[in-house]
């Protein structure tokens, strides 16, 4: 891998991480927003494989991915839980329904 | 070459994930996304994680994402105002351009002194209190969404009552 491919690989890790934060700006669904925590994800572990490629450390990058990987689907799958919690209390899945100040 | 290819497929994949108005067709190029990830992964020399990438993060998660939407239902929810999202486009392609420009001169130049310790190694004996915790947090994340998705009282009561769920 020379400086190029390098530098196309963490050009598409800030992509993947400024599309996941961007959707969970925006978005007014509960598993669009953890949708886009998902791709945000995907690039911060692409940025672990690559810091370790590029460090000569290859096992300590993969072994730190696997950390996010298993932490992020816990959340994931926690995550989704609440929402369906929140669509069978509240009815829907905007965030902003998720007040009981408002009535 | 490869690299650029792969990469724009999965930057694709995942624009296509955040702004299709169908759940379910997010959740399949979501998980498209991950498959290219760890493609690349996998030419950056990263075998393990990238089969575990496309087992967790293509397979497990795409499934749980199909489950959650389908007790959930697919549900329209308004756009943003379009001020915000400009307002949020301009904020977060300030603060990436600063973060490229930060990061990549320096972090991308070759090592003089390399560590080549296995995967194995480092993950079982370098980290293995942190290999506990990952198992811990594996049990509290099962027992907590056993926990979210049990019925309360009053929703089996309502249950009974109208057992079509009919309004």
């Amino acid at each position: 891998m020379d400086y190029l491919d390098g530098v196309i690989v963490l050009l598409v890790v800030l992509g993947l991480v400024g599309i996941g934060i961007y959707a969970i700006m925006v978005s007014r669904n509960l598993i669009k927003i953890i949708i886009g925590m998902q791709v945000m994800v995907k690039g911060v572990l692409l940025a672990f494989v690559l810091a370790g490629r590029v460090s000569g450390n290859m096992g300590l990058g993969q072994s730190l991915a696997l950390t996010v990987i298993v932490v992020d689907t816990i959340v994931a799958v926690v995550a989704l839980a609440l929402a369906v919690r929140v669509r069978r209390r509240f009815g829907t899945l905007d965030p902003r329904a998720l007040t009981t100040l408002r009535r | 070459m490869v690299y650029a290819l792969i990469g724009v497929g999965a930057l694709g994949c995942a624009i296509a994930a955040v702004t299709t108005k169908r759940l379910l067709n997010s959740a399949i190029w979501l998980a498209l996304t991950s498959a290219l990830v760890a493609l690349e992964m996998y030419l950056l020399g990263g075998p393990f994680i990238a089969v575990i990438e496309l087992s967790v993060g293509a397979g497990l998660v795409t499934v749980l994402f199909v489950f959650a939407i389908n007790l959930t239902g697919e549900e329209s929810t308004p756009n943003a105002h379009p001020v915000l999202k400009g307002l949020a486009l301009v904020c977060l392609l300030a603060c990436l351009a600063l973060v490229a420009y930060w990061v990549l001169p320096p972090t991308l130049v070759s090592p003089s002194n390399p560590d080549t310790q296995p995967l194995a190694t480092i993950f079982w004996e370098g980290r293995r209190l942190d290999t506990w915790l990952q198992a811990l947090l594996i049990f509290t994340g099962a027992l907590t969404v056993l926990g979210l998705l049990r019925s309360t009282p009053q929703e089996t009561d309502q249950k009974e009552e109208n057992p079509d769920g009919l309004p």
